[in-house]
């Protein structure tokens, strides 16, 4: 699984951070990216849906592995 | 609070003549909102200079996002007041000025960009230590007594002393701080006069606070702002003292309003209580789930331009409510919406709203949140409400308890 945040979508409300603070890094200003490359270890994966599903401006992404 | 005393009609029908001001709607507004969903999906009062208030999630996403055509140029939800000089009869600010709150694109980005820095996960960390060690302090008033207002004595005291901190000024202002909010939003909404005495007094303490870290920084939050640029522009006095009125009137009955009403559900939810005693590890999903069902703050927007809504066309000129907490109660979205589910795992509420004006200050807000709840929880794990004092709310703008009378034992 991977997880990628839309920056032009992120408003910073960092909720992905506040619930998943594994998976996401935040800049100067507030906004969210994945951390890394986005990849998301099997365990933190219920994390990266949690993220997911809270995110207000639907910003995070979840991607399957192909 | 006020209706009843100040003998206005009670309301007949909430559709057509809502009142945020009744005590009906600040203390139970969940009914109210579900019947309006049912039955028009954007409501219209002339109460308090006329508006509009939409309660579904979706209306209220779009219109968030409807930037200038509704305008963040009045963002209180009554008609604005102006503030004159009661001395020369100078208009000192024709409506309340507080970027980025107040503005549209493009000015909107930069007060915005000024803002974040200082209030990222980052930098409102930096006062978690002092968040924590106040909530003690507030909690060692009372620990041993048995018994607290949780409002007044805890949720009430802390953000105005963050909020001080921060700033770089006494803690004691807390008090002042809270004088003020009161005499501009809870009290002021309805009461122009309070509201303009109270915001003299603000713009005349900035001022001198402002005045006195331009003869000599002081390296807290004021002086690191008067050396901010907002696109290449200096942070005028204007600008400094709008922030700073910001920081007092975002940041301190919002936050208060939601620690408070937290703890008056957790004194009404003993097994949300408990649950949340023995995994605290739940917390961060806590947070979030009391601040969807008792999310305190509405925010005006002026329509610049006629604008359609679900079918109902708002008229250019309009008050416009940004109902916030009804969207986070619609049962479209959120399933069982007016029940905490302290787990919940879909949860996009928008309690700081959503777009380009979510609250700037919402980590800080979050941080203390979490930080008074597990401290109170950590202290007194047991606790109930004291029937023999009322729970009172306020609303209008910004709904919360204004006293929550709590039984505890002591250990």
């Amino acid at each position: 699984m991977k997880v990628r945040v839309d920056p032009e979508k992120c408003q910073g409300h960092n909720r992905c951070y506040s619930l998943a603070p594994e998976l996401f890094v935040i800049d100067d200003y507030g906004y969210a990216s994945a951390s890394g490359e986005g990849v998301v270890p099997p365990e933190l994966e219920d994390k990266a849906r949690l993220a997911a599903a809270n995110c207000p401006e639907y910003a995070v992404i979840i991607e399957d592995e192909v | 609070m006020a209706t009843a005393e100040k003998g206005r009609p009670p309301v007949g029908d909430w559709a057509t003549d809502y009142d945020i001001f009744d005590p009906a709607y600040f203390t139970d507004p969940g009914p109210i909102w579900a019947e309006l969903r049912q039955r028009c999906p954007v409501a219209h009062s002339e109460r308090w200079g006329g508006s509009w208030l939409p309660t579904r999630y979706e209306d209220v996403a779009e219109m968030a996002r409807m930037v200038p055509a509704l305008s963040s140029q009045e963002f209180i939800v009554v008609p604005p007041v102006p503030l004159v000089d009661p001395e020369t009869g100078e208009v000192l600010r024709a409506r309340p000025y507080a970027p980025p709150i107040s503005s549209d694109p493009p000015f909107h980005a930069v007060a915005r960009r000024l803002l974040l820095q200082a209030f990222s996960p980052q930098s409102v960390a930096r006062f978690e230590p002092y968040t924590r060690g106040l909530a003690h302090r507030l909690i060692d008033e009372f620990a041993d007594k048995g018994q607290c207002d949780a409002a007044v004595q805890f949720s009430q005291q802390i953000p105005p002393k963050v909020i001080a901190h921060l700033m770089g000024l006494d803690e004691t202002m807390g008090d002042t701080f809270i004088e003020w909010v009161r005499g501009v939003l809870e009290i002021g909404a309805q009461d122009p006069e309070v509201r303009v005495a109270t915001g003299l007094k603000m713009l005349a303490f900035w001022t001198e606070e402002i005045g006195r870290r331009r003869a000599q920084p002081t390296g807290d939050f004021i002086s690191w702002l008067l050396e901010q640029d907002l696109d290449g522009q200096p942070v005028d006095d204007l600008h400094a003292t709008s922030t700073c009125n910001l920081l007092l009137v975002a940041g301190i009955d919002t936050t208060w309003s939601s620690i408070g009403a937290a703890i008056w559900h957790l004194a009404t939810h003993p097994d949300d209580r408990q649950r949340l005693v023995k995994e605290p590890e739940l917390m961060p999903t806590a947070v979030e789930e009391l601040l969807r069902v008792y999310s305190p703050v509405t925010m005006g927007r002026l329509a610049t331009e006629d604008v359609t809504v679900n079918g109902v066309t708002i008229p250019a000129g309009s008050r416009v409510l940004m109902n916030f907490p009804a969207a986070n109660r619609d049962p479209e979205v959120f399933p069982e919406p007016d029940t905490v589910v302290i787990d919940r795992a879909h949860n996009r509420h928008v309690a700081f709203g959503i777009g380009i004006h979510r609250c700037a200050g919402s980590n800080l807000a979050r941080m203390e949140m979490q930080v008074a709840l597990s401290v109170f929880l950590e202290r007194i794990p047991e606790f109930e409400l004291d029937d023999s004092s009322p729970v009172t709310w306020c609303g209008g703008q910004v709904r919360g308890p204004r006293s929550v009378p709590l039984l505890f034992t002591t250990s």
